[in-house]
């Protein structure tokens, strides 16, 4: 295995945040399977713990990181290591050890009940809602040289994405309600990694009452199996691209 | 060996590297001198590709190293100015990290692990270290490797008088196994025994690169040192 992947796994995996994000994500997990009676029930509120939390630990915990190694990196530069390949060393250490907090979490109960036919879409949302925020938190702390403004930018973004844009799609739905607005709505929607989780998710659960207005309109709009293949194909957009773009920087950004 | 040509560098508006052409052969000890803000380390920077030039090449033995791969720098040494080293490792898993990332030296050179006595301190925190033990542990890891090159810059700054003294022998050492030696210092009296050559920077351009010899006659000065703040003090006027 590659050498350096290998230290920042080891130091990682010591890192007492990741521990303590497998052992609240586990509570979390049983305690809902624990009171909530009904199996889908159970699962849609996993879901929207999952992409309250996941988001906000993925952006947080890669954009410090990766402010903390900043030394590292900068030892490892002066010797013959090819660039990408430490920024690539760096984003896989941080997806695998996330992933690995995320499915010790949440495995055993999903088992345990009995849930994990059922669940398979909400495994693969977190592990894709997982990547995602790494991306984008190893984009802000390329762009932003001052740590407590990276911080406080991941903090922005999260707040965006895992609070406010579903307010901001649904106000702009009352306001223009009277007009043909629904083709559109759908291309916003894509806007939003956590929306277009949720979307996805909430189709192959079936719980169309519990989906949020722009759910509404991409049912609507898609129908199921089109409407999954398409979220997926731009959430894995959302994956890559801005790791693509932070690595494009990091490889002609001067230390 | 190094061959620097019109090479430019800006930094948003401030233009910090100006049409920079050198030529850089085995076996000179090159001391680049220049006042504060001068370029130098930018201009080491740029020949180790951390910094990356707006405009010109730097030829590593005939080859672009734009192009050429990171492997060139298996053949260089660099002791930054300032070595900054995550927190939390011990100087031991430092030089031990390094040393795993470059399995394929299979001569190390561990006289100034032996000289600084470095080995009774592997289990200090980095986050502990006074800056003079930093500076040492970049000194080891920039010989460790046996490089063709060393680029060193203020080397000796923050090290007491007696390290100083050690590195000092190890980079004439250096010098006669017919190794390339940059060093950047502000303390003129202790390149005058190291130097051969002499590059004078200002305002990101090269003044003038010349031997020592020609340079102490020019000046009619004896010693280096000297002869270069001559040099210094009409820059300045």
């Amino acid at each position: 295995m590659n050498k350096i992947l290998q230290l920042i796994l080891i130091d990682i995996f010591r890192n007492r945040v990741v521990i303590a994000y497998t052992i609240l994500l586990a509570l979390a997990c049983w305690s809902i399977f624990f009171l909530e009676d009904s199996g889908n029930k159970a699962l849609v509120t996993m879901l929207n713990l999952e992409l309250l939390v996941i988001p906000l630990i993925s952006i947080l915990f890669s954009t410090i990181y990766i402010y903390n190694s900043s030394e590292f990196i900068e030892l490892l530069l002066s010797q013959p290591i090819k660039r990408s390949q430490i920024w690539i060393s760096l984003f896989f250490g941080l997806v695998i050890c996330l992933l690995a907090a995320y499915i010790v979490a949440i495995i055993p109960p999903l088992l345990l009940f009995g849930y994990i036919q059922n669940a398979l879409w909400i495994l693969l949302g977190g592990i894709l809602i997982t990547v995602i925020f790494i991306s984008i938190g190893f984009l802000i702390s390329i762009q932003q040289r001052d740590k407590a403004k990276g911080i406080g930018t991941s903090l922005l973004v999260w707040l965006f994405f895992a609070l406010l844009f579903d307010g901001l799609v649904l106000f702009i739905l009352f306001q223009f309600g009277d007009y043909p607005i629904e083709k559109p709505m759908v291309l916003v929607s894509m806007l939003s990694p956590i929306d277009l989780l949720r979307i996805m998710n909430l189709m192959q659960l079936d719980a169309s009452a519990m989906m949020g207005y722009t759910g509404a309109i991409f049912q609507q709009y898609f129908g199921s199996t089109l409407g999954t293949l398409v979220t997926l194909f731009v959430l894995v957009l959302w994956a890559l691209i801005p790791f693509l773009i932070s690595l494009r920087i990091f490889k002609r950004k001067d230390l | 060996m190094i061959q620097i040509e019109h090479v430019y560098k800006q930094f948003g508006k401030m233009e910090v590297l100006h049409d920079i052409k050198l030529t850089l052969g085995k076996g000179q000890a090159i001391a680049l001198i220049g006042p504060n803000g001068c370029g130098k380390t930018t201009l080491l920077k740029s020949i180790l590709r951390m910094v990356i030039p707006t405009k010109g090449n730097i030829f590593f033995e005939g080859n672009d190293i734009a192009s050429t791969g990171d492997h060139y720098r298996e053949k260089i040494g660099y002791m930054p100015q300032i070595g900054r080293y995550p927190d939390n490792m011990k100087i031991g898993q430092v030089i031990e990290t390094i040393q795993s990332l470059r399995s394929n030296v299979l001569k190390l050179d561990e006289d100034l692990i032996d000289n600084y006595h470095l080995k009774q301190l592997y289990h200090k925190r980095m986050s502990t270290l006074s800056g003079g033990t930093r500076q040492k542990v970049s000194a080891v890891l920039s010989f460790l490797f046996n490089p063709t090159v060393l680029i060193l810059d203020e080397p000796t700054a923050g090290l007491d008088p007696i390290a100083a003294e050690i590195l000092k022998e190890k980079i004439l050492s250096a010098r006669q196994e017919g190794k390339l030696i940059l060093i950047t210092s502000h303390l003129l009296a202790e390149l005058d025994e190291l130097i051969s050559e002499v590059i004078f920077m200002q305002d990101g351009s090269v003044k003038f690169h010349k031997s020592v010899e020609v340079l102490k006659d020019q000046v009619g000065h004896q010693s280096l040192s000297k002869a270069i703040s001559h040099f210094l003090k009409e820059g300045a006027a």
